[in-house]
């Protein structure tokens, strides 16, 4: 389907030359489809499909047509509407953006009454925030931390919803698929707080465990400040809060299987375990396939609330992800520069890698993250 | 449905007997639908296996919320003579919650908590439902453009010490639209909103513009009534975003009595510190700093666990619009 992918500019060759001369407005849009895409014997539905899909872009074109003015007092409200949303999206998601620069500076706050100001003062350095940075052994050690993390969470964590989805999949009373899953949505919609603090209530050394071991003259332990544990703590936390979520989409793929497919390979004499595997897994197949890709893409973010809220009880050496590096770094230490610096190359990286990973989802047939 | 052919009669019996064994209206929801006849009968092991892992599943979820909630309701006795782990509530007390909520620290958070939730989602809801809305019309004034302007925010964000910098420099530190404005809207929620509203069959908005209604009219008596499912299902995620931030409000408010409640605990629960005006109380009275900090807990979790039920039978729907296809 490469032509999904490339259609949004609307300059293909089928969508603009036919239709330059169609009168302007929505009254034409039955018409022209009609005369484009004739109901043709020898035309295949993909390409009938293409053809309609061409004629309604051509429609849409005429539609578009005439001035800016006379555009802009059609759609006026319509621009008003979406006006609010681009706006906050420019003042806090683009205007941030060029504050990067910051990352090239010494910059400092008390130069100038506003911080923004202070920008247009602040001496250039050039890239000698970058060169700091990459002789920090702490940096390093927050980017093997990242990567142990993600390497971890994707082998522990991501094959949880796949199995929870197989598991209710195969229940067939509906109460209890009901049941079971509004149960094991809950945690998804718990804060982090809450989710960190219920595992401290129950696992750490003031919690319910091992109180109750001491209690029984056994030895408590801790298992909240234990660095060595740490990363399977963080990814525990995860599938406790999140797997149930992730059951979801599965779900979906698995309830859009045709039955039909289970008789007919019932037929051919397969049994349960044979129908999974010629049946359901390969169902599964993409939509594994396509979030596996899109995680990789986010792979240099692992959990950012999350570790924050325990870098305290580890400590740094096992709970320094990037993300909290940068944090620790500007907000805490207010090394504005150095910290930005950190923050650009994470960007960076996870800009390529999640535009890596839409054009491998693109690749295998799927959508990836910018459907329309 | 007795006039039928001998073949699918045959085919039928197992599913009426199966219908008839479920018994009354009540337990035929427990009961299982008939299997189609390829299916061969489940066996024993196997369903008691698959039993025994999705209980395992589900009370691995609500054991912890159990004890939590028990924990809280209990009295300093029975929490002491269970040795911390109260698994069976007994002399169930509400003196915890009178204590956080007769006033003071968490009282005071709580409120902030509220009412952050609801001006924002109410704020949140707005803008993306008219975004949204906007953005459906395929063809209008800078439709693309606009489009283009909000996904591009979904692959690079610009970091925490640029936004940081600039919430700082726009003088939203110490005020409450510090906790709103930064991450008021989510494009993924927008782009599920639009890809619903895009759902609706013209027919019913072009017939409506025929009738003289304007864009306005279109949205609110036909658009958002037909899209309530979906409606529901983003003001929970937004109304679920805004009670469980604590970052925004961690640097950005210095004032420990603007604070939210997922802040509060933070330290009442994490730092381990008596809210403040109870220490006194927890260290003479009845009252157990284990059970106030359980209560905090299910404070924070109450709103949460009593909303989504309601709109779960939605998510699927709400997930995969905007997501991947299903």
């Amino acid at each position: 389907m490469a032509h999904g992918t490339t259609s949004r500019g609307g300059t293909s060759p089928q969508g603009s030359t036919p239709h330059g001369s169609t009168p302007r407005g929505t009254a034409s849009r039955g018409a022209t489809s009609v005369t484009d895409a004739p109901p043709d014997a020898g035309v295949s539905e993909a390409e009938r499909r293409t053809l309609r899909k061409a004629s309604r872009r051509a429609s849409r074109k005429a539609a578009n047509g005439g001035t800016f003015k006379a555009r802009l007092k059609r759609d006026r409200t319509l621009v008003l509407m979406t006006l609010p949303a681009v706006l906050l999206v420019l003042v806090f998601n683009y205007i941030p953006i060029l504050g990067n620069v910051v990352a090239f500076q010494e910059y400092d706050p008390y130069i100038s009454d506003n911080g923004f100001v202070a920008i247009f003062h602040s001496p250039w350095v050039g890239f000698e925030q970058f060169s700091r940075l990459f002789e920090d052994s702490a940096f390093w050690d927050a980017v093997q931390n990242t990567l142990v993390l993600f390497g971890l969470q994707l082998l522990l964590f991501f094959p949880v919803p796949v199995l929870l989805a197989l598991l209710i999949n195969s229940v067939i009373r509906p109460r209890v698929r009901a049941v079971s899953q509004a149960i094991l949505y809950l945690p998804h919609f718990f804060s982090w707080v809450l989710v960190i603090t219920v595992f401290q209530q129950i696992f750490g050394g003031a919690g319910i465990i091992a109180q109750t071991l001491r209690e029984h003259g056994h030895e408590g332990f801790d298992l909240m400040t234990d660095p060595g544990i740490f990363k399977f703590l963080v990814t525990a936390e995860g599938v406790w809060k999140d797997a149930g979520w992730g059951v979801i989409v599965f779900l979906a793929a698995l309830a859009s299987v045709s039955p039909d497919l289970y008789e007919a390979s019932a037929m051919d004499g397969a049994g349960r375990w044979r129908r999974m595997w010629h049946v359901t897994l390969p169902a599964l197949r993409p939509v594994i396939a396509l979030l596996l890709v899109l995680r990789v893409g986010d792979a240099l973010t692992v959990g950012f609330e999350q570790i924050l809220l325990q870098r305290d009880a580890v400590g740094p050496g096992a709970a320094e992800v990037l993300d909290t590096y940068v944090w620790w770094n500007g907000v805490r230490n207010q090394d504005f520069s150095y910290a930005a610096a950190a923050g650009l190359i994470k960007g960076v990286v996870s800009l390529g890698l999640v535009l890596a990973a839409n054009k491998i989802a693109h690749l295998m047939g799927e959508q990836g993250v910018y459907k329309k | 449905m007795s006039a039928v052919t001998e073949g699918s009669v045959t085919e039928d019996r197992p599913k009426a007997a199966g219908r008839k064994a479920s018994g009354p209206e009540g337990l035929g929801r427990w009961a299982a639908p008939p299997r189609p006849v390829w299916e061969e009968e489940p066996r024993k092991a196997g369903l008691a296996g698959k039993g025994i892992a999705l209980t395992i599943a589900c009370l691995g979820v609500l054991f912890p919320l159990w004890i939590v909630v028990v924990t809280s309701l209990s009295t300093k006795q029975t929490i002491s003579e269970a040795g911390g782990l109260v698994l069976i509530p007994r002399d169930i007390t509400f003196i915890a919650y009178q204590e956080l909520l007769s006033g003071g620290q968490v009282t005071r958070a709580t409120v902030v908590s509220l009412g952050v939730t609801l001006v924002g989602t109410l704020f949140s809801m707005t803008v993306s439902i008219l975004s949204a809305y906007g953005l459906s019309r395929i063809g209008s004034l800078g439709h693309r453009w606009f489009l283009m302007i909000l996904l591009a925010t979904m692959f690079f964000g610009a970091g925490l010490i640029p936004t940081y910098l600039l919430v700082q420099s726009l003088g939203l530190t110490d005020t409450y639209l510090a906790l709103i404005l930064p991450s008021a809207i989510s494009v993924f929620n927008i782009l599920v909103l639009r890809a619903f509203f895009m759902g609706i069959s013209p027919e019913l908005t072009d017939s409506a513009r025929i009738d003289g209604a304007g864009d306005w009219r279109i949205l609110w008596q036909i658009v958002i009534p037909l899209s309530r499912a979906v409606i529901a299902v983003i003001t929970l995620f937004y109304a679920v975003g805004y009670w469980s931030a604590w970052f925004n409000a961690s640097i950005y408010l210095s004032d420990q009595d603007m604070m939210p409640l997922q802040n509060v605990m933070i330290q009442l629960v994490q730092k381990q510190e008596p809210p403040v005006g109870l220490g006194q109380a927890i260290k003479t009275g009845q009252l157990s700093a284990l059970a106030v900090q359980m209560a905090v807990m299910v404070l924070a979790l109450l709103p949460v666990a009593f909303l989504s039920p309601f709109v779960q039978k939605h998510f699927k729907k709400g997930m995969l619009t905007g997501a991947v296809k299903g």
